[in-house]
């Protein structure tokens, strides 16, 4: 896509020194997700010494390297991933639909994942990750495709397409639990697994669910340029060179790859993708050239940093993800709506 | 005594000599006996069905105190209560459903989606998780049920409650609390969380009269107060706000008394059979499309919901010889399946 530079419509002070503090404000995100890797690393039932870190991935003789390689460094590479896809994929799911209030979270893409997988773990005995990354994407790309026909088109506010994705959320909600119901072994996997955690994390998950998010987030940042252009409007954007229907599959494509393959992996998740693109829009305004690199590297330090707090929090065993980002984010989404502007469509 | 019939509205109105008069429509009247009479029906077949059939004239001489002893034990202490605690969770839910959706204007508007029901089943957990009886978890289930509501309408009250405001919150405190309940799920022994999942679910399973009292006078007092006390009202207030308080209606404390009848109706449903889901969301639509009246059709849906709970526990209970589901399963699918057909039809009709 050529679309020419879009013009920005945020305005305070000129181009070049906002540039620049941007670039600024990216590499101290990256300096804060690094920092946030190292924690993940070091906390925990046992806890690591810096040094004990370091000397833990480097050093295969160290007494920490099991416990570094085996436990702690999937489950953060794990982390970093889903992270960076749910983050990703809510930013542009809320260009896309134009609104501020879509998280694949709340409009049921990660529960249409997590049906998906419970129905192929108890009806057809797929257990390992490998087989049910393909129906999580399955399941997220039905429902990625029911919200936006649902939501996506004119006329569609905030609230209605919120209320849509809750309600396919309750369905799908409700229909995990009766399958949880009709076998008491699938429960026991599945209650752990629904709620949203990254405990069961395995290099062989990381190594099958990366492709994948690596993809979606490709597709995900290539169309940032062209998304912004499809902000103006339809006919501008048409005008500025870029093919609406073309932009919209492909971001459908790359949500669907991003929400299935984190959900495969660590279950469904909500508020992330809500969360970060907010707060990262109050940093560097609507562009999505840099949008969508902040929350990449935002949104895992907010992923990692509540699934070191339900460590710490939860001794002697953990809170899980899910239900810290649920109690963290869920606030933030109450004031966001309880604010005037969209609370009334 | 003299009819009129309105050819536009299909309204009647019956007056007496003395000078009372009864507006009412004659198609909604219909579905409202219609379904009743549904109501009735089914329930005669699940009072004679189970491991002991029974004919329906078997069935109403042990109703009415005839038959043999063993008859009247299975009819009247084995079969009745599940039928009355099915009758009024399903009455009970359809019934706060139709007043949620009409008070937030939004045909998706019901207490599964606004977070109502997971309060119930926050408030029923955390009695799993720290060991209780039934008892202990029915009242858990009124408490976090009304403790939900009174967060939700706390949070959205800003100089009054506004329906999208309302809706907002609460699909974000639903949110919240799902995720709370996932974790509280992980925290249970197997054995209890199987049991949670199932009172989660909505069962009507062993419910005896001690399910259905507490629902029953919650009912007997709220329902009265809500069909006679506030419909007009709430008719009135679907004209939008400035007509309604125009017309004398007294919006804020109307909707908190709505409000919390409705809350409270869910809650004691909750309580008595686990929040069953959809009845509240696809009973009040069931009747809207059968009667074509505007207005929240508050007795038809009643009607509908009792009907639908008593059909979809009687196929639960049925429909795979020698493997009993919950009812919820039931209305899930059933919901589930409703819900997406209404999404598109809502949509292309632009009203969603």
């Amino acid at each position: 896509m050529s679309a020419p530079n879009v013009p920005d419509v945020s305005t305070a002070p000129p181009p070049k020194r906002r540039r620049a503090a941007r670039a600024v404000g990216l590499l101290g995100a990256v300096v804060l997700l690094v920092v946030i890797l190292v924690l993940s690393i070091a906390v925990g039932a046992k806890s690591l010494p810096l040094a004990d870190v370091w000397s833990g991935l480097l050093h295969r003789d160290a007494t920490e390297y099991a416990v570094v390689h085996r436990m702690r460094l999937p489950r953060t590479l794990l982390g970093l991933l889903a992270g960076t896809a749910l983050g990703v994929a809510g930013a542009v799911m809320q260009a896309l639909t134009r609104n501020p209030l879509a998280d694949p979270g709340l409009l049921g893409i990660n529960a249409g994942a997590s049906a998906a997988v419970a129905v192929a773990a108890t009806f057809l005995g797929v257990t390992a990750i490998g087989g049910y990354v393909w129906f999580a994407l399955l399941g997220a790309a039905l429902v990625t495709a029911l919200v936006y026909a649902v939501g996506g088109g004119r006329g569609a506010t905030p609230a209605r397409l919120a209320l849509a994705g809750a309600a396919l959320n309750a369905t799908l909600y409700s229909f995990v639990s009766a399958i949880m119901l009709l076998d008491t072994a699938s429960l026991d996997r599945l209650r752990f697994w629904t709620v949203g955690s990254l405990a069961s994390a395995d290099s062989a998950t990381v190594t099958r669910v990366a492709p994948f998010i690596l993809v979606g987030l490709l597709v995900a940042l290539g169309a940032a340029r062209p998304l912004n252009a499809l902000a103006l409007g339809d006919d501008a954007a048409r005008a500025l060179g870029a093919r609406p229907a073309v932009i919209r599959a492909a971001v459908i494509v790359a949500v669907t790859l991003l929400c299935g393959a984190a959900t495969a992996a660590c279950g469904p998740i909500v508020f992330v993708g809500l969360l970060v693109p907010h707060l990262v829009r109050a940093i560097t305004g609507p562009d999505l050239r840099w949008l969508l690199p902040y929350c990449a590297v935002l949104a895992p330090v907010l992923l990692l940093g509540a699934d070191v707090l339900g460590r710490v929090l939860g001794r002697p065993g953990e809170l899980q993800v899910g239900m810290v980002t649920a109690v963290l984010g869920g606030p933030l989404f109450l004031w966001l709506v309880t604010r005037s502007r969209v609370a009334h469509p | 005594m003299s009819a009129r019939t309105n050819g536009l509205s299909t309204m009647t109105v019956l007056r007496t000599p003395g000078g009372l008069s009864v507006r009412f429509r004659p198609r909604a009247l219909a579905v409202g006996l219609g379904a009743a009479v549904l109501a009735a029906g089914l329930g005669l077949v699940a009072l004679g069905s189970g491991d002991y059939p029974m004919g329906p004239t078997d069935v109403l001489r042990a109703l009415t105190g005839g038959g043999s002893v063993a008859e009247q034990f299975i009819v009247t202490e084995l079969r009745l209560p599940r039928l009355v605690t099915a009758l009024l969770v399903g009455a009970a839910l359809a019934l706060g459903g139709a007043v949620f959706q009409s008070l937030v204007r939004n045909p998706l508007g019901s207490p599964d989606i606004l977070g109502f029901t997971q309060g119930a089943s926050t408030g029923a957990l955390v009695v799993v998780v720290l060991g209780g009886g039934s008892l202990a978890l029915a009242g858990a289930a009124v408490v976090g049920g009304l403790a939900t509501g009174l967060l939700i309408y706390a949070l959205a009250w800003r100089r009054g409650v506004h329906g999208y405001r309302l809706v907002l919150v609460g699909i974000g405190v639903a949110a919240i609390l799902t995720g709370v309940n996932g974790y509280l799920l992980t925290r249970a022994p197997l054995m209890d969380a199987a049991r949670a999942v199932l009172w989660l679910t909505g069962s009507l399973d062993g419910r005896g009269w001690a399910n259905a009292g507490p629902l029953l006078a919650v009912t007997a007092v709220l329902a009265p107060l809500v069909l006679v006390g506030c419909a007009p009202a709430l008719r009135m207030m679907e004209l939008g706000d400035d007509t309604a308080s125009a017309l004398g209606v007294p919006l804020r404390r109307l909707r908190l008394v709505l409000l919390a009848s409705a809350v409270l109706l869910v809650s004691f449903a909750a309580a008595a059979a686990g929040p069953v889901s959809f009845v509240a969301l696809v009973a009040p639509h069931v009747a809207k499309r059968l009667t074509r009246a505007p207005g929240p059709n508050l007795l038809p849906s009643m009607a509908l919901g009792a009907a639908l709970l008593v059909g979809a526990d009687l196929l639960a209970q049925r429909a795979f010889p020698g493997h009993q589901l919950p009812v919820g399963v039931v209305t899930g699918v059933l919901g589930g399946g409703y819900l997406v057909w209404l999404l598109a039809v809502e949509r292309r009709a632009g009203r969603l």
